[in-house]
């Protein structure tokens, strides 16, 4: 099943909503490389040419650079594709922002495999391993417009290394106007008690989608969206195991290192539920975004048979 | 707070504080049984023109807003900055024991938890970026300090270095100046022999500096070019220095880059720079 919701593009969502932070946080700057438009800082650009600076395709000395600005009390807000703000600078990331956790702010757009067409070296599926393992960071992946609205406000507002991970793609809205993201915190969308999915980003649509289709079954499905991996809350994956007994993470990433990972290390830390992942088991080829998501299972139809699939493993 | 309250030393001075802080340095390698030897060598007497005769800050505020930045890219070399900051007044000269133990101030390549340490270090690279970080955030908040980064001449084979020399002149940075501790080894071999560095001060001109040549050993030399330094975009000063400068069996011996003496070998080298 597939509910019809609006859709917006979390990238339009950052650019604007930060150039509404500029007066509150007169410490931010915002630094980019050659991708402005398509991240939307653009927009700030041209508003505030004074606190923005163009690197060019050049990742590694824009982290450096960043680091610079942030042990000078600024803010410096990152922004660049993910494949090329995670992989490339990853030593800077490592050596100059997360060992000395420093303030600053990467927040990358064309996530996961929406980059469709741009094909294998334009899709991003190792970033969220790549920055979860840096401890100092705190790792975030909003499920659409309104959460990452808020998420871009916090960041200005918390101290400390922040990755967030954006997509191309329009994705669906799946908040109300009420919803308050609070970062570390888990999301319960759904109540169950059969199984527990656990989404992030563009899988909690279909994580919704799979759980109405579910009640069709006779199962109840909670759903849960995990999204901030670092620090992942861990009591909310602890409940989910221990009340519903089975755990389905869902995710537009590599299976290893990222949320399904991040699950799996809880539980079994914790309390051991048997464990089905939707996730990437490889690189995929070009082609449209949604056909790649069918193509690899990342549908709310994938999610409800792995539901079903980890429900008989009880 | 905007009290300076460094020590400034003459020329003569100068000259008999490298040779104590090279006895410091062989002392502090000696002691904890490894170390970067020939890059501290090479680099000290520049260090101690920066932190006696030419910087501004207050030990006593390491993080004061107006200070002068001190950036150490070439993070291997901690033991030379060490001994500087400790004589600069920015913790106990006891602690200069401390370098590389567990729990210790000192850490093997420089880390801010060390008052006076700016930048992380130990990887390569990355200082010139981070030292036109400071230098951007100086000239959006009309602060008049300026920054200085210092690269080994083997460093400058990482590409990092020239996304920021080339970022630099771009955006104007003439409160940064990078120095290069050309001591013409890097830690396998000869400079010459890994990566062709040739013609250096062409490459940087070419990339928008402004570039001055020293002899980085000579106190008087090296105070000339940081005074001269700082008009129109960034400078660079290119040192002439040499690797293990001051014990005649370390002196261009890519063999002293990464290793501590031996127990003969720390009582020779006392002798020499007795
Ligand atoms: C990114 C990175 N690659 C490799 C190393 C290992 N390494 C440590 S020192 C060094 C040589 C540095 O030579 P140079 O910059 O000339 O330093 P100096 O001779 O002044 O000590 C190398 C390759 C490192 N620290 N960082």
């Amino acid at each position: 099943m597939t509910t019809n919701r609006e859709s917006a593009a979390t990238r339009e969502t950052y650019g604007r909503t930060l150039l509404t932070m500029a007066e509150e946080h007169p410490d931010i700057v915002v630094l980019g490389g050659d991708l402005n438009v398509s991240t939307f800082v653009h927009l700030w650009r041209d508003q505030h040419p004074d606190r923005f600076f163009d690197f060019g395709p050049a990742e590694q000395n824009i982290v450096g650079v960043a680091a610079g600005l942030a042990a000078a009390g600024k803010i410096p807000f990152v922004s660049t594709f993910s494949v090329f703000g995670t992989g490339r600078p990853y030593d800077q990331l490592r050596v100059l922002v997360s060992q000395p956790s420093l303030n600053v702010k990467l927040i990358c757009t064309h996530a996961g495999i929406l980059t469709g067409e741009d094909g294998m070296s334009a899709h991003s599926i190792e970033d969220l391993s790549l920055m979860c393992s840096l401890p100092s960071f705190s790792v975030v992946t909003p499920a659409d417009a309104p959460e990452t609205e808020q998420v871009i406000r916090s960041a200005a507002a918390t101290h400390g290394p922040l990755y967030v991970r954006l997509s191309r793609a329009a994705t669906p809205v799946v908040h109300t106007d009420g919803y308050r993201f609070q970062m570390g915190k888990a999301e319960t969308m759904r109540e169950g008690a059969d199984v527990s999915i656990i989404a992030c980003g563009s899988l909690v649509a279909p994580a919704l989608d799979a759980a109405e289709t579910l009640t069709g079954q006779g199962v109840q499905a909670r759903v849960i969206n995990m999204h901030t991996l670092a620090p992942a809350d861990e009591a909310a994956i602890i409940s989910a195991a221990r009340e519903t007994g089975a755990i389905v993470t869902a995710e537009e990433h590599y299976v290893h290192g990222g949320l399904g990972s991040v699950v799996a290390g809880a539980v079994a830390r914790n309390h051991p539920v048997p464990i089905e992942m939707v996730a990437l088991h490889g690189y995929t080829s070009s082609g449209p975004a949604n056909e790649l998501m069918a193509k690899n299972g990342l549908t709310a139809d994938g999610v409800a048979n792995a539901a079903l699939r980890v429900i008989k493993r009880k | 707070m905007a009290v300076v309250t460094q020590p400034m030393l003459s020329v003569e001075e100068m000259r008999a504080t490298a040779l104590e802080s090279r006895r410091e340095i062989l002392k502090m390698i000696f002691d904890a049984g490894s170390g970067h030897t020939g890059g501290s060598l090479s680099e000290i007497d520049i260090l101690i023109s920066l932190y006696f005769g030419v910087m501004r800050y207050d030990p006593a505020d390491p993080k004061w807003s107006g200070r002068d930045r001190f950036i150490l890219s070439k993070g291997h070399a901690s033991p030379g900055f060490y001994v500087t900051l400790a004589r600069a007044g920015y913790f106990d000269p006891v602690e200069l024991g401390s370098y590389r133990k567990t729990d210790g101030l000192l850490q093997g390549h420089a880390h801010p938890m060390t008052p006076g340490v700016e930048m992380n270090s130990g990887s390569l690279g990355m200082g010139l970026s981070f030292a036109l970080g400071h230098a951007l955030a100086g000239k959006m908040d009309g602060s008049d300090y300026r920054v200085f980064a210092l690269l080994g001449d083997g460093e400058c084979q990482e590409g990092e270095v020239w996304e920021a020399a080339m970022s630099a002149a771009h955006h104007g940075a003439d409160n940064l100046t990078a120095i290069i501790d050309r001591n013409r080894i890097q830690n396998d071999r000869f400079t010459d022999e890994v990566m062709t560095l040739e013609p250096l001060a062409d490459r940087w001109r070419d990339f928008g500096w402004n570039v001055i040549s020293c002899d980085g050993h000579e106190h008087a030399d090296v105070l000339h070019a940081l005074s001269a330094s700082n008009t129109g975009g960034p400078t660079v000063i290119i040192a002439d220095t040499v690797k293990g400068k001051g014990v005649s069996f370390m002196e261009n011996n890519p063999g002293f880059h990464g290793r501590a003496p031996t127990a003969e070998e720390y009582d020779a080298a006392l002798k020499e720079l007795a």
